[in-house]
């Protein structure tokens, strides 16, 4: 840089000398900052109340998680004095907390990858092929997400009990799977709507074949959406029960949530033990989301999307 | 792309190895000398668990269990499994007394008259005669079911009031002369008012809860036979005795009577609220005596009918057996299934099952040996009486729509005449079809 | 058709085709039977079902009160969370799309009500909504606005917008976090580019970001009509559907037929109706969104 130039904007404006009277520039820069500056204090506020009203329920349940059945409604105080940390162990070992555990990390991971890899070849199919019966079949596919169907359950149990799949890991697992395909196929799709052409007939010039073209090219450049599937497909699994019920019975298969249930009799709950297990067993989903944030926010990478 | 394949794509690769071969293991099928019992009580797989290995012990039988909570994806369950014939030999059902029929109708339960009958009705004397009751089908009932006892109870239950003996006493109440008219009731009610006190609590965001206090004083205000013809058809909901019914609920409103927000809380809220000290009445059943002990070890509570408000009848409660198993009619070794049920419902059993949960004993010989707050709810076994016993149901959407009135009559929106008016009409609407 | 043609053909075929197979057994059969059970009486147990043509979904369009009452709260709860929780999802996101501090903290913070369990949170809520130890009437009386306090939930006029409430406060950090990903996928030398020419924020929002959003705009709206109308669990933890009908929902009247009252092939005509419903809406949606992207 030339010495000299006039001093830059910034550091002006960052050493104001008191002396001098300010000038009409200056005058807008500091106005400027002061707009930003209350901008940025009100956004934070908002957000901080936000969080605040995010934050208030956890609390509780780790302050109750801490108190004992008796205390837990009366003493309503979110400080508490004589903390009862070995409820967290007695969760833990009464709930069967280290084979369950294991079980739903496994379940999480077959269904999340088993989701994203199946409705990103799909969702690429619907945004960037050429096929006869395409949007019957999208259609059909995300319409799956709008009909909740309560009564299937014995249809469901009908057909697995057909495919000798109950009681078995693949059965619990395939369901699950198919019911994350609609909303990855059409996540998917909207991202991959974006794409430019010119980017993917680069690659076609450069050799690449369809699939390539899908792994090198479009998934990549899907990473926010695919990152937010894994968040809301992993958190569906993890708090999965009633097809957990309905498809296993062997108990070396269930599921994390069944380890909760020991604590919720039909009369008695024991809220403390309650309280710290599903303290226990949120840690992983939001752990999960922190890594995966990282990819939901590192954006397109400079000059990779022209749009 | 890569590290998020480099975090997953380990973990996946096990995931579905070990998928692809972990092959088929048969679930429920039993193997011969081993039982598979499905029950849905949380709370009491600890004490199952025992006594089956007890008699694993002692017979060589082995009794497995399997656990499916919450109770409503239990049903779902045992409904599912009931179309596929894939029941296990022993089993609850829950629901009412028409879903058990379908059960019994379809053949999925098998009777137990004849094992109960046996040897001089050694087993059935055993029992207390309301908690079979639940079970039985007597000759020409309304689902058309053959007669005889389908299911044994396992505890009984009874649901009743429950008054603060604490609070009492700081009104100026006696807190053992309990209010056993209406209008004693309410007097007791204006004085724990003066002492700013609140008044009932119960789990009525729950309408069966609601029905239950409504029946107990239709029984008591009509009699059981004027209930069992309006469910017929036969008397109007329009009628001034229901309408009297209805505006009960209307008199508790205008009096104040209940804990804010009652009409949509839970019953376990409304436990919550009676072990703090937080109502002086609760209208619940026997399992609050394990839920309050937890909550508040030091409450000291009694129990009451509710206050009877009229002389003509007897005050009728709801109660029964509390949960019941059924022996799967389809099943090979039923005659293990029942040797174990008959088992379980010794009196040794009992007890232990008693104690370990707090709960009734079905087996009259257990009773004995009960703590106080619980052998006060058995003494009021002989008044009560359930929908399973009586000779008509009422169509449940029918029943459904008195519940809402009622909560709408209890939040002031709705007048008991009208309440009354437009359960005849939807009645006369299901009848006509 | 050549042979190079056909092959192009089927190798595009096999990226659809893992995800039809999987939609063919565990959606298409399941939904036959349903449909199948649509138009017979049965209870769910027994062998024996009666066919009645299409008497159930004549009950449920001409004679169930309760189904309409259901589906108008549904709506009253779906119009509010498409409009304020999904504003408070886009500022959200916006705010920490930028670069201010402590956006990886409020990121994780924000997602924190979908991850709780419907337990805590109906535990919660019911005690902040208490009509007599409840946080919110304390907050009113503290600031002498006691004549407002009431059983939140329990008060006809005012348990669904408790459950609206609810429901927002456990959705819109879904819909952040879409938002935030769409908005992420904006590349960031276009509204430098902006900036640099002069342009306002307000100019670099609606002529930069809510064009290239409008497709994302448009999957988190469905996404929140869809969510909203099967809203469930929140009834379940706090309201039951009461006092009354007012806090009834859709699935809470699927439910109630199914296991209630025992009518499992009407629950099942409820189904396909519900179904049928939002299909229609989502069309609509769609047809909105393509209608508005000629324009943008």
């Amino acid at each position: 840089m030339d010495s000299s130039t006039p001093k830059t904007v910034s550091s002006a404006s960052a050493n104001p000398s008191p002396s001098r009277p300010v000038s009409g520039f200056q005058f807008q820069i500091l106005m400027y900052r002061v707009q930003r500056y209350t901008t940025l204090v009100f956004a934070h506020l908002f957000c901080l109340m936000v969080a605040a009203a995010c934050l208030f329920p956890l609390i509780w349940m780790v302050s109750s998680s801490l108190k004992t059945q008796s205390t837990i409604f009366s003493d309503m105080s979110i400080w508490v004095k004589h903390p009862h940390w070995e409820n967290y162990y007695w969760a833990w070992t009464r709930g069967n907390f280290s084979r369950y555990f294991f079980n739903s990390l496994f379940y999480t991971a077959v269904v999340v990858v088993g989701v994203i890899v199946i409705s990103s070849l799909a969702a690429y199919a619907f945004s960037r092929l050429k096929f006869p019966g395409r949007n019957v079949l999208f259609i059909l596919l995300i319409s799956t997400m709008m009909i909740p169907i309560p009564g299937s359950f014995i249809a469901l149990y009908v057909l697995l009990v057909k495919l000798s799949l109950i009681d078995t890991r693949l059965g619990y697992v395939l369901p699950q799977i198919n019911g994350g395909l609609a909303l990855g196929i059409f996540l998917l799709k909207t991202f991959f709507d974006k794409l430019p052409q010119d980017l993917e007939d680069a690659a076609r010039i450069d050799g690449c074949n369809k699939f390539q073209v899908y792994l090198h090219v479009a998934m990549p450049l899907a990473k926010p959406a695919v990152a937010v599937l894994a968040v809301f497909n992993a958190l569906a699994v993890w708090n999965e029960y009633l097809l957990a019920n309905l498809v296993l019975s062997n108990r070396t298969l269930m599921p994390l949530q069944r380890g909760l249930m020991v604590f919720q009799g039909s009369h008695i709950t024991q809220y403390p033990l309650l309280m710290a297990g599903i303290a226990i067993s949120i840690v992983p989903i939001l752990t999960l989301y922190f890594l995966m944030q990282r990819y939901i926010v590192a954006g397109i990478t400079a000059g990779a999307l022209k749009m | 792309m890569k590290p998020f394949l480099k975090f997953f794509a380990p973990l996946a690769l096990v995931a579905w190895g070990s998928i692809l071969f972990s092959g088929c293991n048969k679930g429920s099928s039993s193997k011969k000398g081993e039982l598979v019992l499905w029950h849905w009580m949380t709370d009491r797989e600890e004490a199952l668990q025992q006594l089956a290995d007890q008699y694993q012990k002692q017979t060589g039988i082995k009794v497995r269990l399997e656990l499916y909570a919450p109770s409503d994806s239990y049903a779902s369950r045992v409904r599912a499994a009931a179309q596929t014939n894939t029941l296990p030999d022993i089993y609850g059902i829950l629901g009412e007394s028409r879903d058990l029929a379908s059960f019994i109708n379809s053949g999925h339960v098998a009777n137990l008259q004849e094992a109960l009958a046996e040897k001089n009705e050694g087993w059935q004397k055993q029992l207390f005669p309301k908690a079979l009751a639940t079970n039985t089908f007597k000759p020409g009932n309304q689902h058309k079911v053959p007669p005889g006892v389908y299911g044994v109870p396992i505890d009984v239950t009874n649901i009743q009031m429950i008054y603060n003996k604490d609070l009492f006493k700081q009104a100026g109440l006696d807190p053992d002369h309990p209010p056993l008219t209406w209008n004693a009731f309410l007097d007791a009610w204006h004085k724990l008012k003066a002492a700013h006190i609140p008044g009932l609590v119960s789990g009525w965001g729950e309408t069966w809860m609601i029905d239950c206090f409504a029946s107990n004083y239709a029984f008591n205000i009509m009699g059981e036979e004027k209930v069992m013809d309006t469910f017929r058809g036969k008397v109007p909901y329009t009628d001034p005795d229901w309408v009297r019914v209805l505006a009960l609920f209307d008199q508790i409103h205008r009096e104040g009577l209940l804990v804010s927000g009652v009409v949509t809380m839970v019953n376990k809220t409304a436990e919550q609220t009676f072990a703090n000290g937080k109502a002086a009445f609760a209208f619940n059943g026997s399992w609050c005596v394990n839920v309050y002990k937890g909550m508040n070890p030091d409450l000291s509570f009694s129990t009451m009918l509710p206050p009877k408000l009229s002389d003509k009848n007897p005050m009728r409660i709801w109660g029964g057996a509390g949960s019941s198993f059924m022996v799967n009619a389809k099943s090979s070794q039923r005659d293990e299934a029942i040797q174990f049920l008959k088992w379980l419902t010794d009196a040794p059993q009992q007890v232990l099952l008693s104690k370990e949960t707090s709960n009734l004993p079905s087996n009259r010989a257990a009773v004995g040996q009960l703590p106080p707050s619980l052998a006060s709810f058995a003494s009021q076994m002989d008044a009560t009486t359930h929908p399973s016993q009586w000779a008509v149901t009422e169509q449940p959407t029918v029943t459904e729509a008195l519940d809402k009135g009622i909560q709408s009559i209890l939040v002031g929106e709705k007048t008991p005449e009208e309440v009354a008016a437009e359960v005849d009409a939807l009645k006369k609407q299901q009848s006509s079809k | 058709m050549t042979w190079p043609r056909l092959r192009d053909l089927l190798t595009t075929y096999l990226f659809v085709a893992p995800a039809i197979i999987l939609f063919l057994v565990f959606s298409l059969i399941p939904f036959l039977k349903v449909f199948q059970l649509s138009v017979f009486e049965w209870d769910g147990i027994s062998s024996h079902m009666q066919f009645v043509w299409l008497n159930n979904f004549r009950t449920a369009l001409f004679r169930d009160t309760s189904w309409w009452i259901s589906m108008r709260n549904a709506g009253v709860i779906t119009l509010l969370a498409l409009s304020v929780q999904n504003f408070l999802a886009l500022v959200l996101g916006l705010i920490v799309d930028r670069e201010i501090k402590g956006k990886n903290f409020y990121r994780v913070v924000f997602y924190i009500p979908p991850v709780l369990s419907g337990i805590v949170v109906g535990l919660v809520w019911n005690w902040i909504f208490d009509g007599s130890h409840g946080l919110l009437n304390h907050a009113l009386t503290t600031i002498h606005l006691g004549q407002w306090t009431r059983a939140w939930l329990a008060d006809p006029k005012t348990a669904i917008y408790g459950i609206a409430v609810i429901h927002m406060w456990k959705g819109f950090g879904w819909g952040f976090v879409i938002l935030l990903a769409g908005l992420q996928a904006i590349p960031r030398e276009l509204n430098e580019a902006a900036r640099v020419d002069g342009a306002s924020e307000w100019y670099i929002f609606s002529r930069i970001t809510v064009p290239l959003m409008m497709p994302v705009f448009f999957l988190v709206s469905i996404l929140t009509v869809l969510g909203t109308m099967q809203i469930y669990d929140i009834i379940v933890s706090t309201t039951n559907g009461g006092p009354g009908y007012h806090t009834e929902v859709p699935i809470t009247r699927i439910l109630a037929a199914m296991v209630g009252s025992s009518r499992f092939g009407y629950a099942c005509a409820l189904g396909i109706l519900f179904g049928i419903i939002l299909l229609a809406v989502s069309m609509v949606q769609m047809r909105l969104s393509k209608w508005s992207a000629r324009f943008s």
